[in-house]
């Protein structure tokens, strides 16, 4: 698991990405609902999680030994969703029933009807916490495995965030790594505007966390920051990646028009076209 | 008069006493352990023990987690706190996950009864019988706590508890069983039925002592489990008494009287009258005497079982 990034590999996680991407729109496309914006953000990360870093084995989900993964800003279901299948977790087929009456793939995560997920989320704030009462819960199991919390940067104007951060201090989870996606566009508008959240390290240092900025959309970044959380048995981790709200698609990157706005045919053929679509699925 | 024994003492000893054959037990607490007594099972299992300070909605939401992975977390604070402050929490990551989080609420009802409203907790049943997944139940003594404890335990599952912050009469002796979702006939009768959960039961057998001495023969109904309903014994005593009046110590919307009548309302109706808090908020005040002030005194259930009787006569002179 901890090997070098090789070229190869790089381009393959990148490759997961760019998938990941594409069926993101197509099940927006399809369903005419969900989240483009904050699941394009944050393609690479789930990627790396899931295609490196992550100890998960799909032929045995329960696994007590897998590390956990909290997808706390849960409207980036459809990413999630799209590593799963291509993980081969949840059926291809699922997908086009994204969101769907008697589909298995909710509007955001479900633990009990999607296989592979390890908690529902969905209301924001309060994936931090869950996933600190499982990294505490691997402590109490003597579990030597992580969990991984992924919240939004509008996420963090839930004041619960910030009890989690104190408390994972206290209980010295060091298993637990937070990772920011930082894309600063929340549902209203750009997060400076609507709830002002810098200085962003400089608060998760005050709460006495190490903190590690990186380019959100840069595999090797992504996948070194996460290795250096994992290394660090001393203190709490987070990773404060910058990314790009919509990234991939030019029309959508940087608004908080797409948010939550389904593409309609002419949108969705333009967008799958700058994702590289129809090249190699 | 039955001795008084304090509730939350006992909790506190069970909750200690769980912890030994369990290893799975966990303690969460939010800086209200020498109250809720969880302080014995923390001084015995520090290492299963966490004080969130004052922060219910972390504290909730982390027992999510724990229980994710196998662990049985007992999270403790008031219980207003652990069904409003932390209400979305419990949805959203306790009963929606359907996670195996014991959920108790220490100083239910009026029974902080000197600190005022603030304190004071009287729609956490209908809050939590609302929610999908989730059990409810009541202690009565400090015996069925001791039992409850044990029992919620046992089962896999959401469950909220509601505790009594104070000492309160024992009726129950230790042969007693809980038996989630079954409700114990505790006297006999059949003019009509006092359907009682909590620490009223001490008001009720009082009043039905009373209303014997006037020939009125009370069959008592005691609900340790709000929900599920026993809607088996309730419909039962429908049926063969004609007529009921529910006593809580809660608002008189969503608790025992509303589920009595949720159940009456679709299998055999019968008079009822509800007694509990007329929907307001009470104030600070010795504890029995804000019972009686708020609705809940002995003579304001012999009262309803009167007027249940005589609305009993009138429906039978009618058919």
């Amino acid at each position: 698991m901890a090997e070098t990034l090789t070229p190869e590999k790089r381009e393959y996680l990148q490759k997961i990405a760019d998938k990941i991407r594409r069926n993101v729109l197509e099940m927006i496309y399809k369903a005419q609902s969900g989240h483009l914006g904050g699941s394009f953000s944050v393609a690479e990360i789930v990627s790396v999680l899931y295609f490196s870093e992550m100890r998960i084995d799909p032929d045995n989900l329960d696994w007590p030994d897998r590390d956990r993964f909290v997808p706390s800003k849960g409207h980036c279901a459809p990413a999630i969703y799209a590593a799963l299948v291509l993980k081969g977790i949840v059926e291809p087929e699922a997908l086009s029933d994204f969101r769907q009456t008697g589909g298995i793939l909710q509007g955001h995560p479900c633990m009990n009807k999607v296989p592979g997920i390890d908690i529902s989320t969905g209301s924001l704030g309060h994936g931090f916490s869950v996933a600190m009462g499982m990294a505490l819960g691997a402590r109490l199991k003597k579990k030597d495995f992580n969990v991984y919390v992924l919240l939004g940067d509008g996420e963090l104007n839930e004041g619960q965030n910030w009890e989690a951060a104190m408390a994972t201090d206290k209980l010295f989870l060091t298993n637990l790594t937070v990772i920011v996606d930082r894309n600063r566009v929340q549902l209203d508008g750009p997060t400076k505007k609507i709830m002002p959240l810098e200085p962003l390290v400089e608060k998760w240092k005050a709460f006495n966390w190490k903190t590690k900025t990186i380019d959100g959309h840069n595999i090797k970044e992504i996948l070194e920051a996460i290795r250096w959380a994992k290394a660090n048995l001393r203190d709490p981790s987070v990773i404060i990646a910058n990314t790009i709200k919509g990234k991939g698609v030019s029309f959508m990157e940087n608004t908080h028009e797409w948010h939550g706005k389904p593409p309609n045919q002419e949108e969705y053929w333009r967008a799958l076209k700058e994702l590289g679509g129809q090249e190699d699925e | 008069m039955n001795k008084l024994v304090s509730m939350r003492e006992s909790y506190g000893e069970a909750l200690l006493e769980l912890g030994k054959d369990n290893p799975d037990i966990v303690v969460l607490d939010s800086d209200v352990a020498h109250s809720t007594k969880t302080i014995y099972f923390a001084k015995q299992f520090p290492d299963r023990f966490f004080n969130f300070g004052i922060q219910e909605a972390n504290m909730m939401d982390a027992a999510a987690g724990l229980a994710s992975v196998g662990l049985i977390p007992f999270v403790n604070t008031f219980s207003f706190l652990a069904t409003l402050r932390a209400c979305e929490q419990i949805r959203s990551s306790v009963a929606y996950n359907n996670l195996n989080v014991k959920i108790i609420g220490s100083y239910g009802g009026l029974s902080d009864s000197y600190d005022g409203a603030s304190h004071q907790s009287v729609f956490d049943l209908a809050v939590m019988r609302s929610m999908p997944n989730i059990s409810v139940v009541v202690a009565t003594d400090a015996i069925e706590t001791k039992k409850m404890v044990r029992g919620i335990a046992s089962i896999q599952g959401p469950i909220y508890l509601r505790l009594c912050r104070n000492e309160v009469a024992v009726f129950f002796d230790e042969d007693y069983e809980f038996v989630l979702g079954k409700a114990n006939v505790l006297r006999q009768g059949s003019d009509l039925t006092l359907v009682v959960t909590g620490i009223l039961l001490e008001r009720t057998m009082s009043a039905a002592d009373e209303l014997a001495r006037e020939g009125i023969e009370c069959r008592v109904l005691q609900v340790p489990t709000l929900k599920p309903i026993d809607s088996e014994a309730i419909t039962k005593v429908s049926e063969e008494t004609g007529a009921l009046v529910t006593v809580e110590e809660h608002n008189i919307i969503g608790g025992l009287g509303s589920a009595v009548a949720e159940v009456l309302g679709s299998s055999i109706p019968a008079p009822l009258e509800r007694i509990g808090i007329p929907d307001v908020f009470a104030e600070s005040g010795d504890y029995n005497q804000l019972l009686d002030k708020y609705g809940m005194s002995c003579q304001d259930i012999i009262r309803a079982a009167k007027l249940v009787l005589k609305r009993k006569g009138m429906s039978k002179n009618n058919r």
